[in-house]
This record gives structure tokens, sequence and C-alpha cells, in this order.
């Protein structure tokens, strides 16, 4: 273990440099930022991702993000357990039915100022499963969404993009 | 004893069912069969419904035998299979609550798919709206002194699929674990009807994120199986590689994942290098880190780049030059051993019950991998091992894993040695026929049955994932252990949500 530490201690880090801002999540998020909400916020945010019905191809790249390569914690981007501790809630799937109530309980339990990111083709509008009789549609369909970050499923560099912009808007 | 093939020939065979036999039987011969079942004589590996017909698929370990067997519906009912057979439980309740046919004898009728929340009952049999509120679930009873209850989920602390589990305790000690799942059913199936090949093949491989590869060539293998239409050689040997890439990114994830269960940041820091460039390495050969509807009907979708074989030798030089020293790392930390080592046991009587796939079942002694048996190519061709371990622990499941990642990367090098040349893909003629196939997934065997009407659209397709038959013994393995180490045996079994849920 310690020859492993200490190859990591010398080696050049493997985590590559920040990508550019999406501007279309830019323009998606011009107006949702009041100055009290930066006030609060500073440089950080917290993410409570929840899996609404998705079939856990964008949970894979979410987890992505935290790996050497994308880092997302240098950005003061931090997954948390609990939706109390959350600003944003990473919306992913199109929402099932089954799922429906227990995506509004973790939005109720959210405390303010609070913003919903739908990430994935199936939040977006429900992607190929929309019309089923078990899914509600997309994530609008069910909380207020302030950014879409699309792709099936978006690539973690896409969804560093968006986060970005997001976090650009609280600075 | 009779065989499959006796069995079969009790009934009418349906000519256009391919590449197995499917016959229609008598309600005897139904229920002779869950008799073998029960007896440990067959494995059983699908169990589906149609409108106002039943279907079971079974697998006879000493011939390697596979056979479908249907079984008519007039009034609306069926034997239970499950009230001999436990493995069937969940499949006929999800059968009952998506087709509203019953299984007489079943001994549990509580929902399972059905959360009361669709606005219609029996959306794919003969549908009726819901006009009643949907009732509180009753989870099976825990009594005695100072047991209490957890509940945790849909929503869970980690990113990762939702899913109830219930917990019964006393003290540190799980009693009993019941889960409830359900939350992520997307109504794949009924998409699926009235879908032309390419939407369906779409929607198979998004029915679990995870194995998008290996559910894709399921489809794609069965929707030939009914067109009697063998896809290219080279379409076969790309179709592997992919899914040994796939196999090694996962195993990667979740070896890693396992540790950070425990508490163990640095192997997951690792092996979260090594997956990701698993994952690059596709995206330069193939097009999408996941190899999304890379494999179609017919063929691949996509041929390896000009440079796809230097990248995945180079993939492979790396990871054999930086993975033996994870394992060490992992084989050598006392804190992590400690952890993984004797939690979670799940014995063979139960794995073989339940016919359980994967890793999970070879960790605790079943020999069975879809490639070798009942097999398809390319892997017939391909020189690798299946490794088997007795002790059925999270730390067996850890090691299978490790084993395969070793057998996989042989198999990548083989499979870009002898690429043959030639064309990726065939078109497909529009016309009727039922085709099944049954394809190993990092996780397990995926199950795909399909049935095409004459235009070529999917009339009824079913897909069963391996996590049928692995998360009830999950149920099992947690029994004793303590709720800390619950995290640590859900990952070492990582079952999943969606491809389950539908």
């Amino acid at each position: 273990m310690r020859k492993l530490l200490l190859q990591g201690l010398f080696l050049k880090a493997l985590t590559e440099p920040a990508p550019a801002v999406d501007d279309a999540a830019r323009a998606e998020l011009s107006g949702a930022f009041e100055r009290a909400a930066r006030r609060r916020l500073g440089r950080s945010l917290s993410i409570r991702e929840v899996d609404a019905g998705s079939c856990n191809g964008c949970e894979l790249e979410i987890h992505a993000l935290n790996n050497a390569f994308y880092d997302v914690e240098r950005f003061g981007i931090r997954f948390v357990a609990s939706p109390r501790h959350a600003d944003v809630l990473l919306v992913t799937g199109p929402v099932t039915k089954n799922m429906q109530e227990a995506l509004q309980r973790t939005y109720n339990a959210t405390p303010g100022p609070k913003w919903v990111v739908a990430a994935g083709d199936c939040a977006f509008d429900g992607g190929c499963f929309a019309g089923s009789y078990a899914v509600a549609g997309g994530v609008s369909a069910v909380l207020p969404v302030d950014l879409h970050i699309r792709g099936c499923p978006p690539s973690p560099t896409a969804l560093l993009k968006g986060l970005l912009a997001l976090l650009e808007k609280v600075e | 004893m009779p065989t499959l093939a006796d069995l079969i020939r009790e009934g009418r065979r349906i000519q256009q069912h391919r590449p197995w036999p499917r016959a229609v039987v008598e309600p005897a011969v139904w229920s002779h069969a869950a008799g073998q079942l029960a007896a440990g004589h067959w494995d059983l590996l699908g169990l589906w419904g149609e409108a106002a017909a039943v279907h079971m698929a079974l697998y006879d370990g000493r011939d390697s035998g596979v056979g479908v067997i249907s079984l008519e519906c007039r009034d609306g009912r069926y034997p239970s299979v499950a009230q001999r057979h436990a493995p069937a439980l969940r499949l006929e309740r999800a059968i009952a609550d998506l087709f509203g046919l019953i299984p007489k004898g079943l001994p549990d009728t509580r929902p399972w798919l059905d959360h009361g929340r669709w606005g219609l009952h029996h959306p794919l049999g003969k549908e009726s709206e819901r006009t009643t509120a949907p009732g509180p679930y009753r989870f099976l009873p825990a009594e005695g002194e100072s047991l209490h209850q957890i509940p945790v989920g849909p929503v869970h602390a980690g990113i990762i699929e939702p899913g109830h589990f219930r917990f019964t305790a006393n003290g540190e000690t799980v009693v009993r674990l019941e889960q409830r799942l359900g939350y992520v059913h997307k109504g794949i199936e009924g998409l699926m009807a009235g879908a032309d090949l390419a939407q369906a093949a779409k929607l198979a491989g998004r029915t679990s994120g995870d194995s998008t590869v290996a559910y894709a060539i399921a489809f794609a293998r069965a929707a030939e199986a009914a067109l009697g239409v063998e896809a290219p050689l080279r379409a076969h040997w790309l179709r592997a590689l992919m899914a040994e890439l796939e196999r090694l990114a996962n195993h990667f994830g979740d070896i890693g994942a396992v540790c950070n269960d425990a508490a163990f940041a640095l192997m997951h820091a690792h092996t979260g290098v090594l997956r990701e460039r698993v994952l690059r390495a596709s995206d330069a050969c193939f097009g999408s880190r996941l190899m999304r509807d890379a494999v179609r009907p017919g063929g691949v979708a996509a041929d390896i780049g000009a440079d796809g074989a230097d990248t995945l030798h180079a993939l492979v030089d790396d990871i054999r030059e930086r993975f033996p020293a994870l394992i060490d790392l992992y084989d050598n930390t006392a804190s992590l051993q400690d952890r993984t080592v004797a939690t979670g046991v799940l014995g063979p009587a139960l794995v073989k019950q339940y016919a359980a796939g994967g890793y999970i079942g070879r960790a605790s002694g079943r020999y069975f991998d879809a490639r070798r048996s009942p097999g398809y190519p390319p892997y017939d061709d391909l020189k690798y091992e299946v490794p088997v371990l007795q002790e059925g622990d999270v730390n067996a499941r850890v090691w299978i894993r490790i084993r395969e990642v070793e057998q996989s990367l042989t198999l990548v090098e083989q499979i870009l040695r002898r690429l043959p040349d030639g064309p990726i893909a065939v078109d497909l003629p529009a016309k009727a026929g039922e085709g099944m196939a049954l394809v190993e997934a990092f996780r397990g065997d995926v199950l795909a049955w399909l049935r095409l009407g004459g235009d070529g659209r999917v009339e009824r397709c079913h897909l069963r994932d391996a996590s049928w038959f692995q998360w009830p013994l999950l149920e099992a393995a947690i029994e004793g252990n303590i709720v800390a180490d619950f995290p640590l045996c859900n990952k070492s079994f990582n079952c999943s949500y969606s491809g389950h849920d539908l």
C-alpha cells in the first residue's frame, strides 16, 4: 500500500483541466439565481442524486465525475447523502409513476434555495420510455427544472459543463 | 428420469420457435415440470406471461438442454410453480400484476411491480381502470422481544437505483431483510409490443444500462433466431469484444466499490481509473463509452476504428501492468479482509435452487456461464476459464470478479489477434417467427424471448435479468450479519433494479 501511495505522490495527476462552460446551459440558467442564493452558497454546491426511473446508465456516468480524471470536488461540487444537505437535486430517468411520490417528497425535503437539474434524455422528456402506462414523463412533469443536461447517457464532460454553468451563476 | 426432450414431446410443438424447442402442454405436464424443478433436476430459466398464456423456460444441466413449455390459461388461471419451487414466486407475482393471470396455489398474493399508481390494472392483459387508492404494502412479520425495524429507500444515500429494504434487527444483527422492488418499472414490455426491430433493440439496450451490450446481444440473437438469419462472423467477434470490454468496466467499478463500502477508498480510486480507461478505449473504438446501440439485430452498428486494435492492446498492457498491485493491495490489507471474509455467506444449496447466475452463483460453487453452456459464438472458438469458488462470501464474489478480469483480458487479446474480415451486418427480412437467446452479461445470464409478427414488428418480447434469481438470495445472505455490513453485501451482489423492474 505504501508503494502505491508513494507513487501517487510523485506521478503526474490524471485530473484533466476543466471543460468550457456549456453555453446552452448558461442560457437556460439565466435569471434562475438570486443574490441571496449566491451569498448563501458561496462557491460550493451540494448535490443529491435521485434516480427517478433510469436504466442506471446515467448513474454510471455521474459516478465517473468522482474519478481521478474529472475530480468534481475540486470545483466545490460534492454529492451528499441526504436531500436535507442538498442545494441541487440531480434527477435521472423518466419519472416512473412508482417513483413520482418519492421524487416529490425528496424535493420537499430539500431546503431552499434549491435547483433541479435533469440529467439525460429520459429526464428531458421521458426518452424512449415516453408514453408508457408506467411513466409520468420527464422530470419537468413533476418538478420545476432549472437545467437540462442531454445525452444517453450524458458523458461526464457534458455533466461537468452543465454543473459548472450552475456554479458560475452562483459565483 | 425424463429429459427435457421427453417433456417437449408431451405437448404440441411450435415449429416457428428457434433455436430451442417450445411446446404447448396440458396442465398436468406443466405441474410435472414444476415438480422436476422442485426436485432439483432442472433449472428455471424464466417464467413469463401473455394475455392468455404462460411460458416457462427450463434448463437441464446434464445435457445443456433448453426448452420452453407453454400453458394456455383459458379461465385466466394456471397452476402455480412457486407453490413447489420458490424461485418462481416473484415472477408469478409480476405476471399477476401485468397480465391478471392468477397462479392457483401461489403462497404470496401481494402485488409486486404494481404499486397501485398506474391508474389501471393488468396493463398488458385485460386492462381495466383502477378506481381505488393504493393501500399500504404488508411486509412480512418478524416478531420477538427487542426487535426493531429499519426502513431504507426507495431513495438511497448513494448514487444508486431506487428500491426499498425493510430490515428487522436485533441490536446490530439483521434478523430479516425484505425487499420491495418495482420502483423503476417503466413498462418496457408494454413499449416493446408493436415496436419495430430498431426501436425494440433500443429499448432492450436500455433495460439495464450497465449491461447495455449484453442486452443488445441477447435481443439481437433472439431476433436473428426468430427470423432464421445468422449474423456475419465478424459481427459475432466484435460483439464478444464489446461484451468483454463491458465486463471489464463493470468488474473494475464494482471491485473498487465493494472496497469503498468497507471504507477503503484507495482501491476505489485506482479501479476507478482503470474503469475510466476501459470506457475511453470503448469510446475510441465504437463511438460510445458504454457502447450504447453498437450491437443491432443482424450484426453490429459500428466496426472497430482503424486504430482500434492498437488502442485496445495498449489498454490491455496498461491493465496488466497496474492490476496485479491492486490485487495484492486487496489481498494483503488485513482491515479490508476483516470486512469481506466470512461476510454475507450464501450457501450452495440456495444458489443451486435459484439457479443463480454470474459471480453470485460461481462464488458459491455453481458452475454455469451462458457463454459456455448453452454457449454461443464466438466463445466456442476461444480459450478461457470459468472461475468457481465454494466459500460464497463477499470475498469470494470479489475474487471471482478479479479472476474474470484476467479471463476477459485474454479474451480481448485473442479476439484482436483472430478477428475475421468480412461484413459486419446483414439485412433482416420482415417475417413472423419466435426466437430466444441466453447471453452472459457481467452479472449473469440475460434471457431474451421474442415473437415477431408478419410485418416484422414485435408482438411480444420478454427480457429476464439475472437479478430475478439473485435478489432473493441477498435476503438470505444478509441474515445474521450486522446492519453496517449490508452495503458491502449489497454491492458484492450488485443486482440490477432497472433490469428487474423492467
